[in-house]
């Protein structure tokens, strides 16, 4: 294995057919969970003053009087055609989650900045003055947003913290917007609209939730940034560079940095996988129309087949967010190899 | 080699034994002090080590002694009330207010129903607490020994290097899956209650301490010390536990520290979305999530849930954090500056074993 084209095709492609062996495993882990658990779930979804023929139709129409291995192999076979089923209500999955995709990932993308922007440069800093009270500080912090549940975060805010700057707290716009959404992010279709104030209405509803999102997470960054900064530090080339006379700055950000980048850059990947985890808690919260939102939904609700379909989504997004970060692990890393 | 004679039991194995105990007390001593100077090196770290030091032994005290026990008919507490007691509430005019903010009664006021929040914080502590040291134990042994298999017999063609590639394989089923999402569905299908939020974090958690044991136990095993014990003709399940686990327990020990933390988090977080402990047992995420609608109106009865809840994970976190950064090579050149270099090291393996 070396560095070609070739080897990172072999690369790529052998974790795609891994992928296939996970989706399997995570479907057939979900299915029975849920199924197993709760054989018949027409009693809940048909209401509380359900007639007994209402429930019947119920049963039938999901197949849940056959034996349980045969509802999977019907399922199964389903998934492979391109069909994720429906919800109770006969709302298909996959296209609710695939319109709500692009929300989650802006979302998540807006808090992935907030870390790199925040997180990185407290890490430098936290570096440079390793031992000493900025240290301390930059450490309790970012441990305070580890420590700071993410529902308990949201909450305040949302309902604190949000009205008392005058931010708003949900992702209800309250307007449709009057411009065609080619990417349906609100941030993004602004922009391509040239509409300046969408685009500040835009952001002002991202703030809130992406802060919340990042502050649990900020101290990854950071954590990651300050152990390789430590690590370059006591290099020659830069004590080199401060012997010459450089500025602070430009040594720290401008040599340092770009070596101890590579390893934050990759868990930042990695962390963009669990950052959707965690976007379940933080949509509900903020009323954001994201897969999350619809997960919860599903979960609460005993949507079964939205459910599994938002497992699969969230599986396939964190292998493909590992893989990215793989990647351009590699790619920044001359010495690396792919494997 | 004294492992040999072990079951001969002759006088002169006594006394090495003895000589054994008596330089392991010896070590520990010094470590004991080596983890003092490291720890006064680290205020974090001091913090951190203090706090979980009081919230671990205020649970255990309220464990021995329940909120509402009595001791020969007079009823003693450590708690200032009864945590479901629904006190009596001031009343102006005819309407009653039974939410009262904190004052010099209530330490952390009162809720709509009129109970004590402080006395009902404190009444989940153990429960909160006990979760996270339950599941984050049960996740380092059994994650930890599956790691331990997968990692130690992985030689192709052998019997072990198939049961390592099945272990791997569904661990990295288990690693795709959004912990908390598959939690919550556990969760919710398993319905309502302690036990089903318990099973359904067990079921998610183990999976990285496969990856990270498994992980170390590769960097170890091909080091030259365990190639000498081997060619010396130490048995290998001795091999594994005397030089391999030895030597990757601090890493474990400072991903368990912290994931006490993380486990107690999620574990609130199931409650308060709704699908975990029952609605009137005192419990962190509860608490916040009865109130969480009215945070602007009576803010004390969701911030002091939700502050034990900070202060706690923080103490774990600050406490395995300053762990980790000592017994990181890396960042113990950092550290040595300020202390002699001879005394980290040892202090390091003390301060896991003390947690450990």
């Amino acid at each position: 294995m070396g560095r070609s084209k070739g080897d990172l095709v072999i690369f790529v492609s052998k974790r795609l057919i891994q992928l296939v062996a996970v989706l399997f495993g995570v479907v057939t882990i979900t299915f029975f969970f849920t199924h197993v658990a709760i054989p018949n779930p027409c009693y809940v979804w048909s209401g509380p003053r359900a007639t007994q023929a209402t429930i019947q139709q119920c049963i039938d129409k999901n197949d849940l009087d056959k034996p349980l291995l045969d509802q999977y192999v019907l399922y199964l076979g389903k998934l492979l055609s391109g069909d994720w089923s429906t919800s109770p209500r006969g709302v298909p999955v996959l296209p609710t989650i695939l319109a709500a995709f692009p929300q989650t990932l802006e979302l998540v993308v807006a808090a992935l900045f907030l870390m790199v922007v925040v997180g990185i440069p407290l890490g430098v800093i936290a570096a440079n003055n390793s031992g000493r009270w900025s240290d301390h500080l930059v450490r309790t912090f970012y441990l305070s947003g580890w420590a700071t549940p993410t529902y308990l975060g949201g909450v305040v805010l949302s309902i604190a913290i949000g009205p008392l700057v005058g931010l708003p707290h949900s992702g209800n716009f309250g307007s449709i917007p009057t411009f065609p959404e080619p990417f349906h992010m609100s941030v993004l279709d602004a922009l391509v609209n040239l509409n300046l104030p969408a685009v500040v209405d835009a952001v002002a509803h991202l703030i809130l939730p992406a802060t919340a999102l990042a502050f649990i997470n900020l101290g990854i960054a950071t954590r990651m940034t300050r152990g390789s900064m430590l690590e370059v530090l006591p290099m020659d080339y830069v004590k080199t560079a401060r012997i010459k006379g450089l500025s602070d700055f430009w040594v720290l950000y401008k040599h340092a940095l770009r070596n101890s980048l590579i390893s934050t850059v990759t868990v930042l990947g990695i962390t963009a996988g669990s950052l959707l985890s965690t976007s379940v808690v933080i949509e509900e919260i903020f009323q954001w129309p994201g897969v999350g939102r619809y997960a919860f939904e599903s979960i609460v609700k005993y949507n079964f087949n939205g459910t599994i379909g938002v497992v699969i989504f969230f599986a396939v997004g964190v292998v493909v967010a590992n893989l990215i970060a793989d990647i351009l692990y590699g790619l920044l890393d001359p010495r690396v190899e792919w494997r | 080699m004294t492992a040999r004679s072990e079951s001969t039991g002759s006088g002169a194995d006594l006394n090495r034994q003895l000589s054994r105990v008596r330089a392991w007390i010896g070590q520990l001593r010094s470590g004991t002090r080596g983890l003092y100077k490291v720890l006064r090196a680290n205020p974090l770290t001091l913090v951190g080590f203090a706090l979980v030091v009081l919230i671990t032994l205020t649970a255990v005290a309220l464990v021995i002694v329940p909120p509402t026990s009595a001791v020969f008919g007079y009823p003693i507490s450590l708690t200032p009330y009864d945590p479901n007691a629904l006190l009596p509430c001031p009343t102006v005019g005819n309407q009653s207010f039974c939410a009262q903010p904190p004052s010099l009664e209530h330490f952390f006021g009162t809720d709509r129903a009129g109970r004590d929040v402080l006395s009902r914080v404190l009444t989940a502590l153990p429960l909160d607490l006990a979760i996270g040291f339950l599941i984050a134990g049960f996740a380092l042994l059994t994650g930890g020994a599956l790691g331990l298999i997968a990692g130690f017999w992985d030689r192709p063609g052998t019997l072990g290097a198939a049961v390592s590639l099945a272990i791997m394989r569904v661990t990295d089923v288990f690693l795709a899956f959004p912990s908390l999402v598959l939690a919550l569905a556990i969760a919710a299908s398993l319905g309502r209650g302690t036990i089903p939020s318990i099973i359904a974090i067990l079921l998610t958690w183990w999976p990285y301490y496969v990856r990270l044991t498994r992980g170390e136990v590769l960097a170890v095993k091909h080091q030259p010390y365990v190639t000498a014990a081997r060619a010396a003709g130490v048995a290998e399940w001795r091999i594994l536990f005397r030089h391999v686990l030895r030597n990757i327990a601090e890493p474990l020990v400072v991903y368990f520290t912290m994931d006490v933390g993380t486990v107690l988090v999620v574990f609130s977080t199931i409650s308060f979305i709704g699908i975990g402990v029952p609605p009137n047992v005192p419990e962190w995420g509860n608490m916040i999530q009865a109130y969480s609608d009215y945070l602007l109106i009576f803010p004390w009865v969701v911030l002091f849930p939700g502050l034990a809840i900070f202060v706690t994970v923080l103490a774990f976190s600050l406490l395995g954090d300053g762990l980790r950064d000592i017994l990181d090579p890396r960042s113990r050149r950092a550290l040595s500056q300020a202390e002699t270099p001879t005394s980290a090291p040892a202090a390091t393996a003390t301060a896991a074993g003390a947690l450990g």
